[in-house]
């Protein structure tokens, strides 16, 4: 039966449910048992499931990690909260040269079947650091595979389908979105995790997106077609690997394509995917592929995002310029 | 000068070398076995080995030993990239390796081809490391004994997350993480050390104190001797003599025991010496003394428990004499093997990136395999 529920009580069931369906998973962070975590996204699990399987841990990121690894290897299955996307870089030695390694290093003989959330991006108000987007560090690093979810029913499917994944998985979620509602139907099928997938058909651009920035694509097309102007819109969901066949056959219709991400434009998610789709779509482009992301500052203070940020305004400002080629 | 610069350039555990008071005398130093082989009690730790096992460990030291300069030889005729020595420290790892029990788990660094030895591990399987064929060729779940980890101290993280998953299986087992004097400064050695005393998790800390991070001296790691930090995060530490066989093993025995039945983690920081340099890389004359190895040859490992045995006549001239002859066919059986260790197929490195395969990664293989069959027939 289909339920409305936010992403962030999505990700609840989805966790709660991946662990009834497996006694190997293990969820570990900081706050994440008796307060729920400090978006309440495990609220109730350590009640529920105890101490052993809600694992309230010491203050250190890469302790996190790195007993994750020491558990995979024993045949736990260990999901990390990430209390905020810039308190990761502490366990990014963990995930870098443990996580993302080890499988290869053991020639298969070590699964690293570890998952780690981070709510990430801005648009909240915050103080430093809990506002980034540090996806392309995860997606340049061979051995990770890294998601971002938009949307309920991708936050309650994807995570117990990351948790099943053998493989590690860098696990995205909009934290300025939490409170979004979607439609949820637990007893319906889910489509593949580390799939793309075209939320809105369009002719005139194709603009993809991924996380917070699928509703700000969306809210885009609606203004944009009320001039008359038709977006493809395309919720990119897997970062790494990347699943660009759709995206191609996009913009072999519509000869354009825009790629907006909270990230900073340099070398982001974005840059890649300019260069996969001009060596894939070269005959077919009518405007070089743009990108509309975040300039290449840290992250600025609060009263300031606004202007940091990709909204509807620049995504349109960034149709025109494809257009106008 | 004011009594705070006194107090913060005061060393309290100054490096030993030649004329330091650290050894024998030290009063913390659990000793077995003196430097010239004499087996002396300690109230704490006693022993019980047999005459066979205590032949079986000279065994080991030696046989381990002649590996280690085999190895040397190799890189030094061009057959391994590199070598990471263990000379001076065959009895620290040899008496830790030996202390695990059937199901306890280790996790060695990039040095510990002792313990590697104790654990069934086929030497070839770790010349292939060195020799740049893979990155370790043993399974290290058949042998409970991890791959070797090359970021200084990532793997005390690992062994003290899989005593956690040792908690939640109810298993009686203990879980051994190796580490050095350099990688007690590391960060994630201290949350390590944090998270096994938060979740009294069964691992034993084995410390192998060999006076050198590279070049640099233990005085730049601590100025409290290591086995000390043990109380600041609330669980016992001891200071063994490493070099002594009996004492190692009788330490770590005790440890790995106390953790199977439930009295969480022990740092043991096995106080001994890198007689050789850092890699076959690095150039130790640059940064110490001639006389310190000097000083330090008069406490080997391997001589001590020569002595002992002969002295206690426990093994004979023929024994020795054996047990040189066994090393030879192992040197000659490690030189044969490296020599004739194939190199790996290219498309080795695309294999096991992930369990499963993702599509760009297989499009990559692909065009790697196009790529070279592009120059078939050509000169």
């Amino acid at each position: 039966m289909t339920e409305t529920l936010t992403i962030g009580k999505a990700l609840n069931l989805g966790l709660r449910k991946a662990m009834e369906d497996d006694g190997k998973v293990v969820l570990m962070g900081e706050d994440i048992g008796k307060l729920g975590g400090v978006f309440r996204i495990t609220d109730g699990l350590q009640k529920d499931f105890g101490e052993a399987r809600v694992v309230d841990t010491p203050l250190a990121e890469a302790g996190i990690l790195g007993t994750a690894v020491g558990l995979a290897m024993r045949g736990y299955r260990p999901v990390c909260e990430i209390q905020f996307d810039g308190f990761v870089y502490p366990a990014y030695n963990q995930i870098v040269t443990q996580v993302a390694k080890i499988h290869a290093r053991s020639r298969g003989r070590m699964p690293m079947p570890i998952v780690i959330r981070i709510p990430f991006g801005g648009g909240i108000g915050a103080v430093e650091h809990h506002s980034e987007s540090p996806e392309a560090y995860f997606a340049h690093t061979a051995g990770l595979k890294v998601v971002a979810v938009s949307t309920p029913a991708d936050a309650y499917w994807g995570i117990q389908q990351a948790i099943a994944s053998p493989d590690p998985v860098v696990f995205f979620e909009p934290k300025r979105r939490y409170w979004e509602k979607g439609e949820v139907d637990p007893d319906g099928s889910p489509d593949p995790l580390f799939g793309s997938r075209v939320v809105r058909g369009g002719d005139d651009v194709t603009v993809l997106a991924y996380g917070p920035m699928v509703k700000t694509a969306l809210q885009a097309a609606d203004a944009a077609a009320e001039e008359g102007r038709s977006l493809e819109v395309v919720d990119l969901r897997t970062l790494s690997p990347l699943d660009l066949d759709p995206v191609y056959e996009s913009v072999r219709r519509t000869g354009r394509c825009v790629v907006v991400h909270e990230a900073p434009v340099t070398l982001g998610l974005g840059a890649e995917i300019a260069a996969r789709v001009t060596e894939n779509c070269f005959h077919s482009l009518e405007a070089p592929v743009l990108r509309v992301g975040g300039y290449d500052t840290p992250y600025p203070p609060s009263k300031l995002e606004e202007d940091y940020l990709p909204d509807l305004d620049r995504v349109l400002d960034a149709v025109d310029r494809a257009m106008g080629f | 000068m004011t009594a705070l610069q006194q107090k913060t350039t005061e060393v309290v555990d100054p490096v030993p070398g030649a004329g330091a008071p650290h050894l024998p005398g030290q009063p913390d130093l659990v000793q077995l076995l003196t430097p010239e082989g004499e087996r002396v009690e300690h109230p704490d730790y006693g022993i019980d080995v047999s005459d066979e096992e205590l032949r079986g460990l000279y065994r080991d030291l030696a046989l381990v030993r002649r590996w280690d300069v085999e190895a040397t030889a190799l890189q030094r005729q061009g057959e391994l990239g590199i070598w990471a020595s263990l000379l001076g420290q065959e009895a620290a790892q040899v008496g830790a390796g030996r202390a695990l029990a059937d199901g306890d788990m280790a996790f060695p660094t990039y040095r510990e081809h002792g313990v590697a030895w104790t654990r069934g591990v086929d030497p070839l399987h770790v010349m292939s490391l060195f020799r740049g064929v893979d990155q370790g060729g043993w399974d290290p779940v058949a042998h409970d004994f991890n791959l070797y980890t090359v970021v200084i101290g990532a793997q005390t993280l690992h062994a003290t997350g899989y005593a956690m998953g040792v908690q939640r299986d109810g298993a009686e087992s203990a879980v051994l993480a190796f580490l050095g004097d350099g990688a007690t400064s590391q960060g994630e050695v201290n949350e390590a050390m944090i998270w096994a005393s938060s979740f009294a998790a069964p691992v034993v800390f084995f410390c192998q104190n060999n006076q050198y991070a590279i070049s640099a001296p233990i005085e730049r790691q601590s100025r409290v001797p290591l086995y000390q930090r043990a109380a600041g995060f609330g669980f016992p530490g001891v200071r063994v003599d490493g070099n002594d066989v009996l004492a190692v093993l009788s330490v770590t025995r005790a440890a790995l025991a106390a953790a199977r039945e439930g009295s969480g983690p022990t740092f043991i920081e096995a106080f001994t010496y890198r007689m050789g340099a850092h890699t076959t890389s690095d150039d130790p004359t640059r940064y110490r003394l001639a006389s310190e190895l000097e000083e330090w040859k008069l406490r080997d490992p391997i001589a001590r428990l020569k002595a002992h045995l002969s002295r206690a006549g426990i093994a004979d001239a023929d024994f020795f004499t054996g047990v040189d002859a066994e090393g030879d066919e192992l040197a000659a059986r490690i030189r044969k093997g490296t020599l004739e260790m194939p190199d790996p197929a290219g498309t080795e490195m695309f294999d096991h990136v992930y369990a499963e395969q993702t599509p760009e990664l297989a499009r990559q293989r692909e065009e790697f395999v196009a790529y070279h069959a592009s120059f078939e027939g050509e000169q």
